[in-house]
């Protein structure tokens, strides 16, 4: 049984994670895109393991990739080394202006999407509602891009019929949204709005090695469920 | 061979705008500088960013690039020579990681440490020095972050001057002092001392005089 110590590790692939962790899965998504053995070590969030500890003093947080016993914390961080480590199947693109671009919208979706989404599922009343609206004007923009970049020919951001780095990184958004929207209660998804955002979340939920790794929907709901109350409830203490 | 365009939108006074032109001129690139005035921004600056209408904007061969690390790698990656990553992948992924704490953890906690008050100062006083102290772990027996010589998050890191500053303008103590954080100062005075990021700071007394301005009348009024 590993001691805990990174140093064990030599050689291998490990990601410490929390199924629910919408950060863990994008690291996944990228793992399994290369088609890159590792071994997944489920965290309890609430008795943090101490590899988890040793491997992250810094954040204390998942996702954590371990590689050859040197640990990598912050889900786009580790993205990048996994692009720049293993070679095949690139994740982002080639030219640097694209590579900009792409980097580009991560930060976006990052500042304006994942952001604001995490903060309206732990708040209520005036403060939910601003993030709401900060949420709205950033679909619109994504949307925009989904207008300008997608098509018949074109499913994914990266181009073609292959997902890329702002899909893995944006893809969250594919069935996490809801369960924050209905636990949260608030509306940001719009069909009618967002046509082309939507076709690609429809997409995106059907590549092969993406639909398995969905959790499912009632699980969700009661963690994000949980998490709302626990957050609202130390905040009707203070 | 084909003309090279670059331009820079950006202030006199923001650390991410400082940043890009360290990296420019390190690598030796030229570029046309345009002084932007962020309370009248101008029709180029809203055309190139639309999205963040922000500085800094790099306009390369009329292509632009927004924010600030974004452009830090697209430099690098463009102007292969003087690289500002290193070549390993870890020691990349270590540098993004630092560069991403100092944006996401260190400069709202440093903002706090001038503008909040009381209590709420004190924490954020206590934070800034463990992050530095975390910092200071990266750091350790190296000339710079990047090694020999200057790189990723030494740039990034440049927003640790903004905080020494502040500090100098409103009288405060300095919470980079050499007793507390010996390996991090020593640091930010070679930082100081060198040729190319020297020039890419903020002129001092200007500098000075802009937090003073900025902050210097909630301090007054304590």
């Amino acid at each position: 049984m590993a001691s805990g110590s990174v140093a064990d590790q030599e050689g291998q692939v490990m990601l410490l994670g929390f199924w629910f962790s919408p950060f863990v899965k994008r690291v996944e998504w990228a793992l399994k895109f290369k088609g890159i053995e590792y071994d997944y070590v489920e965290e309890d969030l609430t008795n943090k393991s101490t590899l988890l500890l040793t491997s992250n003093p810094i954040h204390k947080t998942v996702p954590v990739l371990i590689h050859n016993g040197n640990p990598i914390a912050e889900s786009l961080v580790i993205i990048e080394y996994i692009d720049e480590t293993w070679k095949q199947n690139p994740i982002l693109p080639q030219d640097p202006y694209d590579r900009a671009m792409a980097r580009f919208w991560a930060n976006f979706i990052e500042e304006k999407v994942t952001k604001p989404s995490r903060e309206a599922l732990i708040s209520q009343g005036e403060q939910q509602e601003k993030k709401v609206k900060e949420l709205k004007e950033a679909m619109e923009v994504v949307e925009g891009e989904a207008k300008a970049k997608l098509n018949d020919k074109t499913l994914f951001f990266g181009g073609g019929n292959g997902v890329g780095y702002v899909d893995i990184v944006l893809g969250w958004t594919c069935n996490w949204m809801k369960t924050i929207e209905e636990v949260g209660g608030f509306k940001v998804l719009d069909p009618e709005n967002q046509p082309q955002f939507h076709k690609w979340m429809a997409n995106f939920r059907e590549v092969p090695f993406i639909k398995p790794t969905l959790p499912p929907k009632e699980k969700m709901v009661e963690y994000s469920r949980m998490v709302r109350q626990a957050r609202l409830g130390l905040v009707a203490n203070k | 061979m084909a003309e090279e365009e670059v331009k820079l939108f950006g202030t006199w006074g923001s650390p991410f705008s400082r940043r890009i032109e360290v990296a420019l001129k390190l690598k030796g690139v030229q570029y046309e500088y345009i002084e932007e005035d962020l309370t009248n921004k101008s029709p180029a600056l809203l055309n190139y960013n639309p999205v963040n209408k922000q500085i800094p904007v790099l306009v390369h061969n009329g292509k632009p690039v927004a924010e600030s690390f974004v452009i830090m790698e697209y430099i690098d990656e463009t102007w292969k020579h003087n690289p500002i990553l290193p070549a390993d992948p870890y020691e990349r992924a270590m540098a993004r990681f630092w560069a991403k704490y100092i944006d996401e953890k260190f400069w709202p906690a440093a903002k706090k440490t001038v503008v909040a008050k009381g209590e709420e100062q004190k924490g954020a006083i206590d934070e800034i020095q463990q992050q530095m102290k975390n910092l200071e772990g990266e750091l350790k027996e190296k000339k710079f972050f990047g090694g020999e010589s200057l790189g990723f998050l030494d740039i990034a890191a440049n927003i640790i001057i903004w905080l020494v500053v502040a500090q100098e303008a409103l009288g405060m103590d300095q919470i980079l002092n050499e007793e507390k954080l010996p390996v991090l100062h020593g640091w930010l005075h070679r930082l100081l001392d060198d040729a190319v990021f020297k020039e890419c700071v903020p002129p001092k007394e200007r500098h000075l005089d802009f937090f003073k301005v900025k902050f210097g009348s909630s301090i007054a009024s304590k």
